[in-house]
């Protein structure tokens, strides 16, 4: 298990009841090394502020991973994290590879927007 | 939380984490600000086997144990802000945190540290994690029998492109001048490798692709002739830049942009202290980062007793 705050995904299973109890869902897809400890730490400083954001991580080696190592939209993805934001069930944008803050909080911002 | 504290260390990498302990330790009121995560490159480490009397940890654990070191001797840090502002020049220093919290002190440490060296060329934003990677034990398994470039050529490079032959079916080093600059066992370690060769006096001066990087443009250093190659990946180690721009101005910086120090970690701007590879030297290690913490800490230290001497006195006067 990945030593993060975030809320862990163990299994295919645990990633589409997450997927189905929230609109908008960022889980970033890693190991604990160095392009993906700064991406962790920035998701859980970020938790604090985007509420109607559900945070999560999954571990990358672990088999049911495949629901995100084999998205079509991580087909061209040579770097870890795989980093992907879901609006409604459905993959709205994915990232490869180390983010800043101001990376992802562009990409929350854009694609996770917050409808009153 | 009260907003004044004795000493501000901007940076908690292992030179600003050390020069917490020493402060916090002697009881002096420290506060550490960090962009990013706390660790600093020691976090980009994955096995650190060059720290005297730990065999070997991995950056994150050595990161945290000394994150946790200071914390015990009741140093503050926050970590993931952003320093908006700053005023070092006067007798209280100021630095504004997320446009909004301002905190003074009496003395600051600057201890930014460095970043990697970018190739700086276009196509690099955009292939970023599409091929082109500056971590190889992150990335090396994505890269099994194909072909792939490591560009630079210090000790980085020559030992990544070494474990990089584990995964890849043929390493091309590209390095910019006619002889490496790292240290000969790796220099001999990497000539002896079947997988690895070499293009020398070379640099890479554009990435190309379409939805990932397929081939890169390289430019002879000699001829300024340009070529280009098919390839599935670039790992890039041609060094770190020092995160001293913010600075630029405000204390002396040199030629290649880090800050000027003294032998006591002094900068040119009194009450102001450096430490770590942001720093004017040859070598940046963790140990010499530490040693450099180790310095400022105590400096600062000797500069804030002397003004709360005074402040003393002139009360008791
Ligand atoms: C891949 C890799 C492998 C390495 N391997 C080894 C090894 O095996 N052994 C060894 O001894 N050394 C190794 N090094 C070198 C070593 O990690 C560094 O020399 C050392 O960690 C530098 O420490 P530092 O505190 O000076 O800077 P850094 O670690 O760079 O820390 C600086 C901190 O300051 C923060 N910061 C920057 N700008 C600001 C700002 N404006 N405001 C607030 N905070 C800011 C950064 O976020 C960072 O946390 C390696 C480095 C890398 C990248």
């Amino acid at each position: 298990m990945l030593r993060t705050n975030l809320t862990h995904i163990l299994s295919e299973k645990e990633h589409s009841e997450l997927l189905d109890n929230n609109e908008n869902v960022m889980i970033c897809c890693g190991r604990m090394g160095p392009m993906c400890i700064p991406v962790y730490a920035e998701m859980e400083e970020l938790e604090k502020e985007y509420k109607h954001v559900k945070f999560a991580d999954m571990e990358f080696d672990l088999p049911d991973a495949k629901v995100i190592r084999e998205l079509p939209e991580c087909r061209n993805f040579f770097g870890i994290p795989f980093v992907i934001y879901y609006k409604n069930g459905k993959v709205v944008k994915a990232t490869s590879s180390i983010q800043s803050r101001e990376q992802i909080t562009s990409n929350l911002d854009t694609y996770l927007n917050h409808h009153e | 939380m009260n907003n004044h504290f004795d000493v501000i260390i901007i940076g908690a990498g292992a030179a600003g984490l050390t020069a917490g302990i020493y402060l916090s330790r002697a009881k002096i009121n420290t506060l550490i600000l960090n962009e990013g995560t706390a660790g600093g490159q020691m976090v980009l480490t994955h096995q650190i086997a060059n720290y005297p009397g730990i065999e070997s940890i991995s950056g994150y654990e050595l990161a945290s144990n000394m994150k946790r070191q200071a914390q015990n001797f009741g140093c503050t840090i926050r970590a993931n802000v952003k320093i908006t502002s700053f005023d070092l020049q006067g007798e209280t220093k100021k630095v504004v945190v997320n446009n909004k919290e301002e905190y003074t002190s009496h003395a600051v440490i600057i201890a930014t540290g460095g970043r990697p060296r970018p190739a700086g060329v276009p196509g690099e934003d955009e292939y970023k994690g599409k091929g082109i990677s500056y971590c190889a034990t992150c990335d090396g398994d994505f890269f099994q029998d194909k072909e792939i470039v490591v560009l630079g050529g210090g000790n980085s490079a020559l030992e990544e492109a070494v474990s990089l032959t584990k995964y890849a079916a043929k390493v091309t080093i590209i390095h910019q001048f006619d002889n490496f600059q790292a240290f000969e066992h790796y220099v001999s370690e990497a000539k002896k490798n079947p997988k690895i060769s070499f293009i020398m006096e070379s640099k890479i001066v554009e990435f190309i692709g379409n939805e990932k990087l397929t081939r890169i443009k390289i430019q002879n250093q000699k001829d300024l002739n340009t070529s280009e190659i098919n390839i599935d990946g670039v790992f890039i180690f041609i060094g770190y830049v020092p995160n001293s721009e913010r600075f630029e101005g405000i204390i002396e910086l040199n030629e290649n942009k880090e800050i000027i120090v003294d032998k006591n970690m002094n900068t040119s701007l009194p009450g102001v202290f450096a430490a770590g590879d942001n720093i004017a030297k040859r070598y940046r290690q963790v140990t010499t980062a530490v040693a450099d913490g180790t310095i400022a800490a105590l400096s600062a230290a000797e500069f804030v007793n002397n003004i709360k001497k005074n402040i003393n006195i002139e009360e008791s006067i």
